[in-house]
């Protein structure tokens, strides 16, 4: 009798599609978006996404031979991509093909472009491999608080590309008595942070929108349902029969998913801003600029997945895969900045991914309202591409 | 005049063919019932009526006016068959919704809300989320919902099912208090008794046509069972049927059906004595909606 329950269990697990896709597939979609994410690190680069390697932008200030064997050598360490020179299309000043200039270096880093960026001063040359320490002059690191690794692994990868220097040219293995151990680094070098210098912790702004986004965005899902229950208590049957219509019934729901996101953002900021210092009163235009968009992108996107819904069961199915995958993808978990490049590019078919970005560039590198332009146009064509779509699909519910 | 007019209104979804050809007019004032059994297009065409279902061919007319799907129907008001609720909101705020989405605004919203409360009995509850209703309160407030804005024609989808007696009377009478107002009314039903006891017409229909149209004693003509009937339990088994008598399956059961019941029935009788046997027990009765709809249709109408 029991196996006769075992195998009528079995049974219904066969014949219930749904559930065998919640049961084996949407763990299957989750192991791979979550793998290509975390295991295509930039450590040890990925066959799915391509070699990860650390973009730096190198100001060689002291030109003299010592610093472009330097410079060689980075270029030829395959953990880095060395930017040495304007690229074309830069929106820096500068003409394309010009190398760096610290002003522009510590600019590219400030707007994100890069993680990190070296300058090699003038007199560089007789500190590779000197051992002198504080007495020398040190390559200078400018770095992206937000991206504490970069720093650290340019600083290593800076020491093997000074031996190498040193073992092709030669140099004076000067080890003085009484050294600090910072000292026997064959390159000195500062760090310094370019960004975040007014904040108690930098991370902060990033974990509340990160989560924040995330749970617009299951809300909206959520909130959407609102139109399934309708559906099933005959009140949009009715609603119908009136003047409103479906276009005036989209545009209600919209506004309510876009007011309640805006609220759940609010909430969640003014909540890190008074637990955990989050700058948020200095940082208010481009927050309320950001978050309307993304509130108004999350609704929109809710009601994409409540039209494509029949039951409450497949919303809930359907919003945990999307909602999951998009974030996962978009920066909610994982900063995309740490991600290979190819994925930070992929990474941007998700609104979320762009709501991130926007709020990253106001809390995080001061950019002025007219620098979150391709953030906010990005949002609101989202908004109208989710709008028009979830209109198409609830024509289904209009006239049979 | 008529104030709704359907002719030869077909619709099919895939392969099954909701209506087919139905046509029938609905009179200024009058109750009228559309009986069917489950799946014989009634909603369907409610749904039609109120423009939420294109028909393939035929036309709905309301007061002379073609109706197209997205033209607005200010003189309609529709009660669904599920109670269209938001059970979340209070009975005053689901009224003061449909008001405003039926076009009511102002102190004309606030006094047809309190007309609505009043009428539904639900005056006490006006502050009370719809939830925590009974089932009867809440097809009234339902009712009251969909008509709020004073329609000239109401369909009411199947208005009393799942409500007790009680609750059932509570709604006739304020259907009749809707007439009274001047409303014509049309009702879908597959409760016999009330389609027999409520309606002054009747439209049977069945695999989405009209198969008869009338009052029940036109549909009793119609579908020819006029007359009354009578049945004679007998103390004993009869071998042969009396002149006028037949015998249906049960020996000691004779039945007749007459027209005047006081000038033919003392004939029976004596007919009966004549024939040596003796009656236990009489019944005579008109034909029933129930006779008329299994003559029409050839089955039960169950329920």
């Amino acid at each position: 009798m029991i196996w006769l329950l075992v195998r009528n269990a079995w049974a219904e697990l066969a014949r219930d599609r749904a559930a065998l896709m919640l049961s084996f597939v949407v763990p299957l979609v989750f192991f791979s978006i979550f793998a290509i994410i975390f295991g295509g690190g930039r450590g040890g680069g990925s066959r799915v996404t391509g070699t990860s390697r650390l973009r730096v932008v190198v100001v060689d200030e002291s030109g003299s031979d010592r610093s472009r064997a330097l410079v060689q050598a980075l270029e030829a360490d395959s953990s880095l991509r060395v930017i040495a020179a304007l690229p074309a299309g830069s929106r820096a000043p500068g003409k394309p093909g010009e190398p760096f200039t610290r002003a522009i270096a510590e600019e590219w880093v400030k707007r994100g472009d890069v993680s990190v960026a070296l300058v090699l001063p003038a007199g560089i040359e007789h500190s590779i491999m000197s051992f002198r320490g504080g007495e020398t002059v040190k390559a200078l690191l400018l770095t992206d608080p937000g991206d504490p690794v970069a720093g650290r692994l340019l600083g290593g990868l800076l020491q093997r590309a000074a031996l190498r220097v040193s073992a092709s040219g030669g140099g004076a293995l000067d080890l003085g008595p009484g050294s600090a151990v910072e000292e026997m680094m064959p390159l000195g070098f500062e760090d310094r942070a370019v960004l975040g210098k007014k904040r108690e912790s930098p991370m902060i702004a990033f974990y509340a929108a990160g989560i924040a986004v995330m749970f617009i965005m299951f809300a909206a899902a959520g909130g959407g349902g609102a139109l399934i229950e309708e559906t099933e208590s005959g009140t949009l049957e009715r609603v119908l029969t009136t003047g409103l219509g479906m276009n005036g019934l989209l545009l209600s729901k919209w506004l309510y998913l876009t007011s309640l996101a805006f609220v759940q953002v609010c909430v969640m900021f003014v909540w890190g801003m008074l637990v955990f210092k989050l700058p948020l009163l200095s940082h208010l235009p481009g927050f309320v600029l950001i978050t309307v968009c993304t509130a108004a992108a999350a609704a929109a996107f809710g009601l994409v997945l409540a039209a494509m819904s029949r039951t409450r069961q497949q919303l809930s199915g359907l919003a945990n895969l999307v909602v999951l995958s998009l974030n996962a993808l978009g920066g909610s978990m994982f900063p995309r900045f740490l991600m290979s490049e190819s994925l930070q590019k992929f990474s941007l078919v998700g609104f979320n991914a762009w709501a991130l970005d926007g709020y990253l560039k106001v809390f995080w590198r001061e950019a002025p309202l007219a620098a979150l332009a391709p953030q906010v146009g990005a949002l609101l064509g989202f908004t109208a591409l989710f709008l028009f779509v979830a209109r198409r699909l609830a024509k289904r519910w209009e006239t049979a | 005049m008529s104030v709704l007019q359907i002719r030869e209104a077909r619709k099919s979804f895939g392969a099954t063919l909701a209506l087919d050809g139905l046509s029938f007019e609905l009179r200024a004032g009058e109750l009228l019932g559309l009986l069917g059994p489950n799946g014989a297009g009634k909603t369907t065409l409610i749904r039609a009526i109120s423009g939420r279902v294109r028909l393939d061919g035929g036309t709905v007319a309301m007061f002379g006016r073609e109706l197209a799907p997205g033209m607005v129907r200010k003189d309609l008001g529709v009660v669904p068959q599920e109670n269209a609720l938001y059970p979340l909101l209070t009975a005053r705020e689901n009224l003061e919704t449909f008001g405003r989405m039926n076009g009511l605004e102002g102190k004309h919203l606030r006094e047809r809300t309190a007309w609505a409360l009043e009428w539904t009995g639900l005056v006490e509850r006006a502050g009370s989320e719809v939830k925590t209703f009974s089932g009867g309160m809440k097809r009234r407030l339902n009712l009251a919902c969909g008509v709020l804005h004073e329609p000239k024609l109401v369909l009411l989808d199947e208005p009393t099912v799942g409500v007790d007696p009680q609750s059932r009377e509570k709604i006739y009478d304020m259907l009749s208090a809707l007439r009274a107002d001047g409303a014509s009314l049309l009702l879908t039903t597959h409760y016999l008794e009330e389609a027999e006891a409520r309606c002054e017409r009747i439209v049977v229909v069945d695999h989405g046509k009209a198969i008869a149209t009338g009052t029940l004693a036109e549909l009793v003509e119609q579908a020819g069972l006029g007359g009354s009937l009578v049945r004679m339990r007998l103390d004993r088994a009869a071998t042969v049927a009396p002149p006028g008598f037949r015998l249906d399956g049960d020996a000691a059961v004779l039945t007749a059906t007459i027209h005047d019941v006081g000038q033919e029935l003392p004939g029976l009788l004596a007919r009966v004595r004549e024939a040596g046997l003796g009656v236990r027990d009489l019944e005579v009765r008109s034909a029933t909606l129930q006779a008329v709809f299994l003559q029409l249709t050839g089955k039960e109408l169950r329920e």
